[in-house]
């Protein structure tokens, strides 16, 4: 069977103090679940493939088709393990090479 | 193209002058070129200078615009007589079908808002469509409820916005997302801001219309008509001539 296309995102975190990693995707997988539900979440392949603690930023990774479900998410995430937060999309790439080539 | 990022309803309050500042410099470093700050009718002309003062320092282009609750229809035009010549966007927030219809009719009103949580108050039908595209009003949805709602209220205030979203398109009604809040931290992205309009069955290409292409043409549109030389539509003048 074919591989669907993916895409990944870099994301900004914007809070006070810093993140666990494990915190951050928790507010990802609620925010997609209580929009989309269990279904629609299961349907995304949400994947985290970096997570920088100190300078507070992510890279996500996720099915073409679901990038519009992840993207309004994301917009919605106001709080982070308990602290005031707000998720940024700084770019969308098909590939992990471009995306860090963008960023940087 | 680059778009020109616009957010047309920033609730700041322009005493705090701090506050003020911060969510300016944030809209600035986000990327917005046009925001608006509703108007109230205590500010003074002296504050209003300093708000477009602080924007030009940081950047962006201040829109000045002005906000109505009207309680009746003539109410509504008593406003619009007094104020249309003094900001450069009309808003007005229908809490009435009566104020609805007479703001979606009349050409001096710019963006048609209703109220967010009461459902029975969101008065955009097909009939509400069909009088603001002939007057070229925008239907204004502001995303902060979208962000601080959850459950069923928020339930609602999508299944209201996806119909009124679906009438707005088959009138061809301009949309306008604005953001709606007076906090920072929900303030979001350009880009950030059109995805939530995914949420009520907006494509992508019609989301960065509503927070880019669609405010522009109205501030754009109302500046042509305030300025000196706007004689009638399609209509200005270029040069005066000396009187013989």
């Amino acid at each position: 069977m074919k591989r669907g296309k993916r895409r990944y995102l870099a994301l900004r975190l914007d809070c006070e103090g810093t993140l666990a990693e494990r915190e951050f995707i928790d507010a990802v997988w609620t925010a997609v679940t209580k929009l989309y539900g269990e279904v629609g979440a299961s349907l995304t392949g949400l994947a985290l493939i970096d997570f920088d603690e100190e300078h507070n930023v992510a890279v996500l990774r996720v099915s073409l088709a679901a990038l519009n479900i992840l993207r309004a998410s994301l917009a919605t995430i106001t709080s982070i393990g308990g602290k005031e937060s707000t998720v940024h999309v700084l770019g969308v790439s098909g590939t992990l090479k471009a995306l860090y080539a963008h960023a940087k | 193209m680059t778009r020109t990022f616009a957010d047309l309803h920033l609730r700041i309050n322009p005493k705090d002058q701090q506050a003020t500042q911060q969510l300016i410099s944030k809209a600035a470093r986000f990327g917005y070129r046009l925001i608006s700050i509703p108007f109230t009718s205590k500010l003074s002309e002296k504050e209003l200078t300093q708000l477009k003062t602080m924007c030009s320092e940081a950047g962006v282009d201040f829109v000045s615009r002005a906000d109505f609750h009207p309680r009746s229809e003539n109410e509504l035009i008593h406003f619009l007589r007094k104020f249309r010549r003094r900001f450069e966007v009309i808003c007005v927030t229908c809490d009435s079908k009566e104020v609805a219809r007479q703001a979606a009719k009349d050409r001096r009103v710019d963006l048609l808002n209703f109220p967010s949580l009461d459902y029975h108050k969101r008065f955009f039908d097909r009939a509400e469509a069909e009088l603001a595209s002939c007057s070229l009003a925008a239907l204004e949805v502001d995303v902060k409820p979208l962000l601080i709602l959850e459950g069923p209220p928020r339930v609602r205030l999508l299944t209201s916005l996806r119909r009124e979203l679906a009438i707005a398109r088959e009138f061809r009604v301009p949309i306008v997302v604005s953001s709606g809040v007076a906090e920072e931290r929900l303030m979001r992205l350009p880009r950030d801001l059109a995805s939530l309009a995914f949420l009520f069955g907006v494509d992508e290409a019609q989301a960065l219309d509503a927070v880019s292409t669609n405010p522009a043409a109205i501030v754009r549109r109302n500046r042509e008509k305030l300025s000196n030389r706007f004689v009638a539509p399609g209509i200005t003048v270029i040069k005066e001539g000396k009187p013989s």
